[in-house]
C-alpha cells in the first residue's frame, strides 16, 4: 500500500509499504530518515522515538497505515535546515552525553518533549520522563547533565525574550 | 494483509461485521510487538486511529464513561480524581512514549492477566460495564464477565470495544504492582483496591497471579462484613492488625498463581498478601482522614 504523510514539515510517500509494517520502517528504510534507531522493535528501549502530531511515541509500535495524513517529527527536524544543532542536540554534545550514540535520538526527542511541557524540570521529573530510553552504555549521569544544561538554556533563551541562547 | 482503516465508528463496526477475524489496532503497543516479532499475522488490520470518539470521556457525576483508546497519559492527566485507582495504575504502564499511545480498550482487547488495567477496573466494583459494540446493536457487559481465560475475553468476533463505564470513586481507591524496577514493567504481579463507603463494600482486583485478572471474593466479604458489624464506617476507628492480617490471607488464598520467568507462585502469594494489606492500610488511613476533616 501506499503511505503519505509529513515528515518534518515536508510531504513524503511512501510505495509498496506492508500492512504490518512499523512506521520506523518505514522511515528508516523508504523514505531516506535513518535517525531514528532500531533496538528492541517492543517498545521497550525508546531508541526509536518520534513526534506523531506533537506527543512522542516508539516509532516501532506504530503502523505505517496510521500515519497516513499525519504528521511526524524526527531526530532530523530538532536541528535547522541548514544543518545546525538544535539546543537539546547541542546540550547533548557539550554535556558529553553521547557515547555509541545508538540512544541519543530517542533521548534528544524525548527530552525536547519534556522541555517543551516543562522548561525547568527536577531531577524526578527528568528520570520519570526518561524512564522508557534506555542507554545500554548507561552514561546516564551525562544525560541527566545535558537534560539539566538544556534546560538551563532554554530557560535563560525564553527569559532573554524568545531567542534561543547559545 | 489488509489495512482497515474506517473513518468513523459505524465504518468501524461495518468493516469488523465484514471482517470478524480482522485485528483492532489503536496505541498498538501490543499488537506492533507481535507483528514485528511474526507471532501473529492476522489476516487484516483494523486500524482504529481515526474514529475520534474513541479518544473522548465523559463523566455525568456517577459514571465515567472512558473512551476506549483514550491514552494512559491522559487517564492520568484528566481523570485521577474520578478514578483514582484507574490513574495510579495508568501511571504504571510502561513509559511515558508507551503511555501516549496505550489505552484501556486495548487492555481489554489483549485480556492479558498482566494487564495493568484490569484489577483497578475490578476494584472499581462489579458494576464496571464493558461496552462492546457491533452492527447488531451494543452490549454492557458486567466486568466479571468479561475474562473467561487467559488471553481471552467474551466479546463475539463482530464485536469492538467502544467504551468501559466506571463508576466515579466515592472512596479512597489505590493499586501496587510488583516488578523489577518502576517502569517498563510487565507485573510479576499487581494488587487493586477500593473503598465504597456508599454501598458499604470493597473491591478487589488481582493481577498477574491466576489464568484470569480475578476479583478476592473472600476477601471482599470478610472485610465488607468486619467495617458494618464493628460500625467502622461511622466511626473510623483503626482496623487493627488481625484484620488487616486476615484481610491480606484471603487475598492470598483467592490467587492460583503460576511459576514462570518472572517469579515463582509462592513469591506471587506473598507478594499479594503484602500489597493486599498495604493498599488497605493507606486507604482505611485516606478514609479516615476524610471522615475526621467532614466532621
Amino acid at each position: 500500500m501506499r503511505v503519505t504523510f509529513t515528515a518534518n514539515g515536508k510531504p513524503v510517500e511512501a510505495d509498496d509499504v506492508w500492512e504490518g509494517e512499523s512506521l520506523l520502517y518505514v522511515l528508516r528504510e523508504r523514505v531516506g530518515l535513518p535517525g531514528s534507531k532500531n533496538a528492541c522493535e517492543q517498545g521497550e528501549c525508546g531508541s526509536c522515538t518520534v513526534y506523531l502530531d506533537d506527543v512522542p511515541v516508539c516509532s516501532c509500535l506504530v503502523a505505517a497505515g496510521q500515519v497516513q495524513d499525519r504528521e511526524v517529527r524526527t531526530v532530523e527536524g530538532l536541528g535547522g535546515e541548514d544543518g545546525e544543532l538544535g539546543l537539546v542536540q547541542q546540550a547533548f554534545v557539550d554535556a558529553g552525553a553521547v557515547q555509541c550514540g545508538f540512544c541519543t535520538p530517542g533521548l534528544l526527542v524525548q527530552t525536547d518533549a519534556l522541555l517543551e511541557q516543562d522548561a525547568q524540570p527536577s531531577d524526578a521529573d527528568i528520570r520519570e520522563a526518561l524512564s522508557g530510553n534506555l542507554c545500554r552504555c548507561t552514561g546516564y549521569e551525562k544525560i541527566m547533565d545535558a537534560v539539566r544544561l538544556a534546560s538551563a538554556r532554554k530557560c535563560a533563551g525564553e527569559r532573554a525574550g524568545g531567542a534561543v541562547a547559545e | 494483509m489488509e489495512f482497515l482503516r474506517p473513518a468513523t465508528w459505524d465504518e468501524a463496526l461495518a468493516a469488523k461485521a465484514e471482517h470478524p477475524t480482522a485485528l483492532p489496532i489503536s496505541g498498538g503497543t501490543d499488537v506492533m510487538v507481535e507483528m514485528n516479532f511474526d507471532v501473529h499475522r492476522p489476516p487484516a488490520i483494523l486500524d482504529l486511529n481515526r474514529v475520534t470518539e474513541l479518544t473522548e470521556w465523559s463523566n455525568d457525576g456517577e459514571v465515567v464513561r472512558l473512551g476506549a483508546a483514550v491514552p494512559y497519559s491522559r487517564i492520568i492527566d484528566e481523570l485521577s480524581g474520578p478514578l483514582p485507582g484507574l490513574a495510579l495504575a495508568a501511571h504504571t504502564v510502561g513509559s511515558p512514549q508507551i503511555r501516549n499511545r496505550g489505552g484501556v480498550g486495548g487492555n481489554l482487547g489483549a485480556a492479558s492477566p498482566a494487564g495493568d488495567s484490569h484489577p483497578a477496573l475490578l476494584a472499581a466494583g462489579r458494576d464496571v460495564l464493558v461496552e462492546a459494540a457491533s452492527v447488531r446493536g451494543t452490549r454492557l457487559i458486567p466486568i466479571d464477565d468479561f475474562y473467561v481465560g487467559v488471553k481471552r475475553n467474551c466479546l463475539e468476533p463482530d464485536e469492538l470495544i467502544r467504551a468501559v463505564r466506571i463508576p466515579v470513586a466515592d472512596g479512597p481507591q489505590q493499586f501496587s504492582k510488583i516488578g523489577t524496577r518502576n517502569a517498563m514493567v510487565i507485573a510479576v504481579c499487581a494488587f487493586g483496591f477500593a473503598l465504597h463507603p456508599r454501598s458499604g463494600t470493597v473491591g478487589t482486583g488481582i493481577g498477574s497471579a491466576a489464568p484470569t485478572p480475578r476479583r478476592a471474593v473472600e476477601a471482599e466479604e470478610y472485610l465488607r462484613d468486619v467495617l458494618a458489624e464493628r460500625g467502622l464506617w461511622e466511626s473510623g476507628e483503626l482496623l487493627g492488625a488481625e484484620v488487616i492480617q486476615r484481610f491480606g490471607e484471603l487475598v492470598k488464598a483467592a490467587a492460583s498463581p503460576i511459576d514462570d520467568v518472572r517469579g515463582t507462585a509462592d513469591y506471587r502469594r506473598h507478594a499479594l498478601a503484602v500489597m493486599a494489606r498495604r493498599t488497605l492500610t493507606w486507604t482505611w488511613n485516606d478514609y479516615r482522614k476524610q471522615i475526621r476533616s467532614a466532621a
